[in-house]
């Protein structure tokens, strides 16, 4: 446990000490692609859960994303004033539905952030629920292609409903206040707190499965991943454990969906595209597969340099050679956990001499 | 719905579903020899349609197809020899990652090459408004040229599997790779040839196909993810079953189009994949004993 925690407190100093740098050199500005960092963090960390630690692939997660951000952005951008009603007043007394002021002086009636929020991972656990059954069945081809086919899907339907802004996809979503004080907004001056938020999140989810690896859950995983009919024989209910762990990273990223959507102000159509689930899992493998640190270092790296812009118009491709490569020459992945130890091990062998 | 409109459906059902079914094909080919499947088949597909457009401004159409299909033949080939031959014991989902990461990176070539234009080749006879009365049925050439020319690929496919010493190896190796191998038949140079094989007879769907459909550098996805679910629907590794398989779900998409939104062609046949995988994953004319036995 208290290495757990030394681990967790480096992480955050190692944040501050970002934030910082980008305060001294005057470039504050980064600290705008180093949120979007965080969240797209949330979801490589769930599915280096599902993928890394329990071997479930998943070509999909981008969709679970999309069904997150694209709902909470609907509702609350929504006008329901025009349908009025008993069902729409009775749900404005609520504090469900809440008036606000839109661009051009008028009124607008839309859900709440907060309700939004709740039904927009309900929904993307809900589905993750219904498909994870039948899916989580498959293995190897099948399982990427059901996965890849769910990703499609979903960029299919978001791509193709005007409802949710066809091609555009959906823009001016309002802020999203967490606590009295404190929102989830891609204004600049709230820039230094955003960041600190989007990290904060990070460490939380963090801290959840890095517990969860620990326990008895992470150990069914592990043997699921290294024999499944074993860990079957063994007692282990495996399509029980697929499925928690499937929806667990389903929510994972839909509360990234959500969250970096309220922090856009929009989203598009691209964030549920194939390319940006093969991403993930792009991440996950250079991460070392099951290593949440990795992986989240990694995604911290990859993203920012990413939404930066450094890799130019080559942007899909490094993230393709970063597949080929790590899965040709390393695919066990590059910062897996042994590697550590058998660096130390290589060291005292050469220096003991006497080793056998 | 009259009796000449349902069958104009059926007859572009059958258009795409052709398409469909040769890159099923494509799907089995390297799926026997290897139980690999390759996700960058439609970019196999897309490579050749984009060549042969290319070639097709300096060479005759024909020369300038027969170039488009060498050239990726040979694609296949390099992407077997670079990426694949050396590998031992490839897990499935080393495999997996390994053929996605190289369809990310054919495609992004091609959209260095060629750019986010759409492209097609001219019809092979006529123009675009040329057609054939058939019955109450409109039929353009370009559409007998791809069933024409996909039934002579296929037969000329069986009859190679069938007697030719080298299909014959090729069936050896799918059968049993070790048993082949002992038999003093190179297994390596068997995958590379499926891969070549497979890689031409994509790039050939891509060149007939392309003055009906047109192709882009990003049109290799949405054909591989149908073929693949025609691959499933006749069952994994079964060609002939993948031309019947083909047209069906040629005409189903064609016929949801009168049905739904045009937009949401691809997901019906994303969601037909899905029930199959989830119903019957040996597919409709596959045994499920069979499928059992098979390691996907």
């Amino acid at each position: 446990m208290r290495k757990q925690g030394l681990q967790i407190a480096g992480f955050a100093a190692v944040v501050a000490a970002i934030q910082l740098a980008t305060f001294l050199t005057g470039n504050v500005y980064h600290l705008t692609q180093l949120t979007m960092s965080a969240y797209y963090s949330l979801v490589v960390l769930g599915l280096c859960i599902l993928t890394g630690y329990a071997g479930q692939i998943s070509i999909g997660h981008a969709g679970f994303f999309a069904i997150g951000g694209y709902l909470s952005a609907l509702l609350t951008t929504h006008n329901f004033s025009a349908h009025g009603g008993r069902v729409v007043s009775g749900l404005a007394a609520m504090g469900i539905l809440a008036r606000r002021p839109d661009l051009y002086g008028g009124e607008l009636l839309t859900v709440h952030p907060w309700p939004a929020c709740i039904l927009a991972v309900f929904a993307a656990v809900a589905v993750a629920y219904a498909i994870g059954g039948p899916v989580l069945k498959l293995k190897g081809h099948y399982l990427a292609m059901a996965t890849l086919g769910f990703g499609i899907i979903v960029y299919r339907i978001v791509l193709g409903t005007e409802l949710v802004g066809a091609a555009d996809g959906i823009y001016d979503v309002p802020a999203f206040p967490l606590l009295p004080g404190i929102a989830v907004s891609g204004k600049s001056s709230l820039r230094v707190m955003n960041y600190y938020v989007a990290w904060g999140f990070v460490i939380l989810g963090m801290v959840f499965l890095m517990n969860l690896v620990r326990s008895r859950v992470g150990r069914a995983l592990a043997s699921i991943h290294g024999a499944e009919d074993a860990a079957e024989a063994m007692g282990i209910p495996t399509a029980r454990y697929k499925l928690k762990i499937f929806v667990v990273s389903a929510a994972f990223a839909a509360v990234a969906g959500v969250l970096l959507t309220h922090y856009n102000g929009g989203i598009g159509p691209s964030e549920s595209s194939v390319m940006k689930s093969v991403r993930y899992l792009a991440i996950v493998a250079i991460g070392g597969m099951a290593n949440l640190w990795g992986a989240l270092f990694m995604s911290l790296i990859l993203n920012y340099l990413s939404l930066r812009g450094y890799f130019g118009s080559f942007d899909d491709a490094v993230f393709g050679v970063i597949l080929i490569l790590i899965m040709l020459f390393a695919h066990e992945g590059l910062l897996r956990r042994q590697l550590l130890d058998q660096i130390r091990g290589a060291v005292i062998r050469r220096g003991g001499g006497d080793d056998p | 719905m009259n009796l000449d409109l349902f069958l104009q459906y059926v007859v572009a059902g059958i258009t795409y579903g052709t398409i469909y079914g040769i890159v099923a094909i494509g799907f089995n080919i390297i799926y026997n020899t290897t139980g690999i499947i390759n996700f960058a088949q439609g970019e196999f597909v897309m490579l050749g349609g984009m060549t042969a457009v290319t070639l097709a401004r300096v060479l005759p159409l024909p020369a300038a197809i027969l170039v488009a299909v060498l050239v990726t033949t040979v694609v296949g080939a390099l992407i077997e020899i670079l990426f694949i031959r050396w590998l031992r014991h490839p897990s499935v989902l080393r495999m997996i990652v390994i053929t996605i990461g190289l369809s990310i990176l054919i495609r992004e070539v091609a959209l260095h090459i060629w750019g986010e234009g759409v492209r097609a080749l001219p019809y092979f006879t006529g123009t675009s408004v040329t057609s054939i009365r058939l019955g109450g049925v409109y039929i353009s050439p370009q559409v007998l040229w791809v069933v024409g020319i996909s039934a002579v690929v296929v037969a000329i496919l069986g009859g190679f599997f069938r007697y030719t010493l080298l299909g014959m190896q090729m069936r050896a190796c799918a059968a049993n790779r070790d048993a082949a191998r002992l038999c003093g038949i190179s297994a390596k140079n068997m995958v590379t040839l499926s891969f070549m094989l497979s890689a031409g007879i994509g790039a050939l769907g891509g060149c007939i196909v392309s003055p009906i459909t047109y192709v882009s550098y990003d049109s290799g996805v949405p054909l591989a993810i149908k073929g693949f679910t025609v691959a499933i629907l006749g069952g994994l590794g079964n060609s002939a079953a993948s031309a019947g398989a083909g047209m069906l779900l040629g005409i189903l998409e064609s016929f949801s189009v009168s049905v739904l939104p045009a937009a949401y062609k691809d997901v019906i046949s994303v969601a037909i994949l899905l029930v199959i995988l989830f119903v019957r994953p040996s597919g409709l004319f596959g045994s499920a004993e069979v499928a059992r036995l098979k390691e996907f």
